[in-house]
């Protein structure tokens, strides 16, 4: 175990960020735990009050720093403990998978799971299988993209420079 | 936050071993080692249990001795143990905040054989943990009041058990029954095992003492519409279904019962199962409490058709508590804590075509031969057919519809025992033969075991063998079961002339309306979901809401009761602490950075955000806030910001998980 950056390890296998609801999701994870049901260990867990809490640049910052897959797991539609707020998630997930075809990255790499507290196998199994999905992806290594094109990184800034500049005119 | 000095952190690095729940996947020795290396962390430890008394000891030391800042602790889910090692740095003097565990048992150990990749995923939790550590802040903790006053919704033995108690504890409660009255299934039993207590003689009392309690206000014929709020404060809208009766004139004479212009009951009583039948005013057993009828609306003719003599009226007379021109109301009412006993419904058997119920009249479930038994039911506790005749050979089924993977997976925990009392009262009032048709007998309760030692020694034939097929005999409604005995290993054909249907004990039809309406969850099988197995099994994800009896899961009276007053006990527990802690988690809006564009406002559900117009800013109102944080991860500008998850908590939370492997 050295204290080195992983991508300078070669590991074939996918690196997954899940970000957790704390009241479905979370507890299904813990209930998985308890249950020993055994899944992929490639994935990490990140918790949150609500999967509507996960901010766009929590995906894209997973991404940036190395991950090959995220994983948004919360409430089932109508079961949200916050009343709404995984409609919500909903919307944004389309919105940051259309950011990700934008940016070069698979749409597919974010996927959105719902799992009730007592869903600890349901949770396992999703886990699973977007992790034989991401494996069939290949590794995604998006960090190491933008050295390559440093230009069109300078690009993007400029553009949302500009769009910064047009909205402070309007205001 | 950002601009806070990190040369001044100092962490310390708990590491758990759990005993071998850990230590026997994960090498906690390295991983200890590997996190003193790394930035910021002042010493780390590793200790057998960190939950117990010395493993916090060893936190509050170090905290006074090493000045440490930040507590990681690295072990078992933080719904767990969160508020142990909280409490810890408290008692040491450091803000209860400044804590973080990782999960490496729930998330890690337990669900990985693979030691190598458990290590690895262990070593990326643990930085995760560290990372975000250095981002936390000290915190104010924050309490909210909780009212007095509870909520117990259905008026089954549980709610009955848990609002006298809470009620006796000089609570006022709000107790609702869908029913016209309560009591619940227990009042539709003859006698309870395995005592053979007469059902009705240990519920009427506590029934009465519902109705008469000064601290009790029982709702009965109604339901809970929503429930809004939070633990501490909730606002409930109760829908009351009219009764046609005036509840506050009507004495219980039952002389409009006699009045009514339908000389015969002549509409089937649900109370009964359909087997008894009553009148469009009706009460559904005799000690209904509240002892008030009801007009059913349906089969009244003047509700239904606005023409009737009205018998009723006349025999009410002066009282004039009959009023038909009653409309359905919604009551609103404040209260602090919610207890859920909505209880079950039995399995419908018709559905296994293959034992017949439904198709012969003489199959029969469980539910109604307890009418059947009952004196206070259909047949005045006359065991008959459905032609008046005694039957003579009777055979009992089991499991029908628990352990059966096409149906309920579960075993239903009480019908093996019922099943043993009906054999025994079946013998004993009819002096029939009774042959037990069982999968495994399960008598795991005090003096159960003896009740079935004791119904062996009656005479009752035990058959161990699932019943394959129930068929006509003759044309005369006897019946013949065919079932493999596997002790015998032979199958066996047995003319019976009746068949009791041992049914499961399933979750409510509405269960997951319900649990919507009161914002927990529910368990795969459809019971409601306690918040822990073991140590929290009447509390739920909605901290004020708590669940006790069938509809937590199947069980007997005994649990019941018992789990109704641990669920009073708990709703207690808060009320009488008269506030609650909150989880700091909530919003909040950085006037500098907000640029007023309102994108967060809708976002809220609880319309606790909303636009000083003055300012041309949004604030958020901490005490409406719930701490979702949807609100932060949409603010275009980054001025909405959550205590406990920040950006950059979250953000150094990634950086751990990614960069340190």
């Amino acid at each position: 175990m050295s204290d080195t950056p992983h991508s300078e390890a070669a590991s074939s296998e996918p690196r997954i960020v899940a970000f957790m609801c704390n009241w479905c999701s979370y507890t299904a994870s813990d209930l998985a735990g308890t249950a020993r049901i055994k899944y992929s260990p490639y994935v990490r867990i990140i918790r949150v009050m609500c999967s509507g809490r996960v901010d766009p640049t929590f995906v894209l910052k997973a991404f940036a720093l190395g991950a090959d897959g995220v994983m948004i797991a919360g409430c089932h539609p109508g079961d949200c403990h916050y009343i709404e707020q995984n409609y919500k998630t909903i919307r944004r997930v389309a919105m940051v998978r259309y950011f990700m075809e934008q940016m070069g990255i698979d749409a597919d790499r974010l996927r959105l799971v719902w799992a009730s507290a007592a869903e600890g196998q349901h949770l396992a199994e999703s886990i699973d299988q977007f992790v034989a999905d991401v494996r069939r992806m290949g590794p995604l290594n998006w960090s190491a993209n933008w050295d390559e094109n440093d230009q069109r990184l300078e690009a993007l800034e400029d553009i949302v420079q500009e769009h910064a500049e047009a909205m402070e005119v309007q205001a | 936050m950002i601009g806070q000095d990190r040369s001044a952190l100092r962490i310390g690095v708990y590491v758990c071993h759990c005993g071998t729940n850990i230590a026997g996947v994960v090498d906690v020795e390295a991983l200890t080692s590997w996190a003193a290396g790394l930035p910021h962390v002042a010493l780390a430890r590793h200790y057998k249990y960190m939950c117990s008394d010395p493993g916090q000891e060893l936190v509050k030391r170090d905290i006074q001795e090493h000045n440490l800042n930040r507590i990681v602790v690295a072990a078992c889910s933080p719904n767990l143990h969160e508020p142990t090692f909280r409490r810890a740095a408290e008692n040491a003097g450091l803000n209860r905040f400044l804590v973080q565990m990782a999960n490496i048992r729930e998330q890690v150990s337990w669900v990985t054989d693979d030691h190598h990749e458990a290590y690895v995923k262990a070593q990326a939790h643990l930085a995760a943990a560290i990372r975000r550590v250095a981002m936390h802040e000290p915190l104010q903790r924050q309490f909210v009041q909780i009212r007095p006053q509870a909520l117990v919704v259905g008026g089954g033995i549980a709610g009955i058990q848990a609002a006298l108690t809470l009620a006796d504890a000089g609570k006022d409660v709000i107790l609702v029954e869908r029913e016209p009255s309560i009591g619940g299934h227990m009042a539709m039993f003859d006698k309870t095992f395995p005592t053979l207590d007469c059902a009705a003689c240990i519920l009427t009392p506590k029934m009465t003492a519902v109705k008469l309690h000064p601290n009790i206000r029982l709702l009965t014929y109604s339901s809970v519409e929503s429930v809004e709020g939070s633990v501490g404060n909730y606002h409930v809208k109760i829908r009351r279904k009219p009764r046609y009766i005036n509840e506050e004139l009507c004495v219980g004479c039952m002389l409009c019962i006699e009045g009514c212009v339908f000389t015969r009951a002549r509409f089937p009583n649900p109370f009964d199962q359909g087997l008894g039948t009553r009148k469009p005013v009706w009460v559904p057993f005799a000690q209904a409490v509240p002892p008030i009828p009801v007009i059913d609306p349906e089969t009244c003719l003047e509700i239904a058709r606005g023409k009737c003599q009205k018998g009723c009226v006349e025999a009410c007379g002066e009282r004039s508590a009959i009023e038909f021109d009653q409309q359905e109301q919604v009551e609103e009412y404040d209260v602090g804590a919610i207890i859920v006993t909505t209880g079950f419904r039995t399995f419908d058997p018709s559905v296994i075509p293959y034992y017949g119920y439904g198709k012969y009249p003489n199959v029969y479930t469980s539910l109604e031969v307890e009418r059947l038994l009952n004196a206070g039911g259909p047949t005045a506790g006359k065991l008959v057919l459905r032609d008046g005749s005694v039957p003579r050979r009777v055979g009992i089924v089991h499991c029908v519809g628990s352990r059966d993977k096409n149906h309920h997976a579960y075993c239903s925990r009480v019908c093996c025992m019922y099943a043993l009392k009906l054999a025994h009262l079946v013998r004993e009032k009819t002096g029939a033969e009774v042959y037990n048709c069982y999968i495994d007998i399960r008598t795991p309760g005090k003096g159960f075991e003896e009740f079935y030692n004791r119904v062996q020694d009656e005479g009752v034939h035990f058959i161990r063998g699932k019943v394959a097929d129930v068929t006509p005999a003759d044309g005369n409604g006897h019946l013949t079961m065919t079932v493999d005995d596997t002790l015998l290993g032979s199958i066996r054909q047995l003319d019976v002339d009746m068949v009791i249907l041992a049914v499961a004990l399933e979750p409510q039809g509405d269960a997951n309306d319900v649990r919507r309406t009161f914002g927990i969850s529910c368990s795969a099988e459809g019971f409601f979901l306690e918040k822990h197995p073991k140590l929290a099994p009447v509390n739920t994800a909605n901290d004020g809401v708590f669940v006790a009896g069938a509809c937590q899961g199947a069980k007997d009276i005994p649990d019941t009761v018992a789990q109704a007053d641990a669920a009073a006990a708990k709703a207690l527990a808060i009320i009488d602490a008269g506030q609650i802690e909150l989880e700091p988690n909530t919003a909040w809006i950085e006037a500098a950075m907000c640029s007023g564009c309102k994108t967060c406002i809708p976002l809220c559900p609880y319309q606790a955000i909303s636009r000083d117009e003055e300012r041309a800013i949004a604030v958020i109102d901490p005490a409406l806030c719930k701490g979702c944080g949807t609100c932060v991860a949409a603010c275009p500008s980054g001025a909405a910001m959550q205590h406990l998850f920040s950006d950059e908590q979250v953000h150094a939370e990634l950086e751990g998980l990614m960069l340190h492997l």
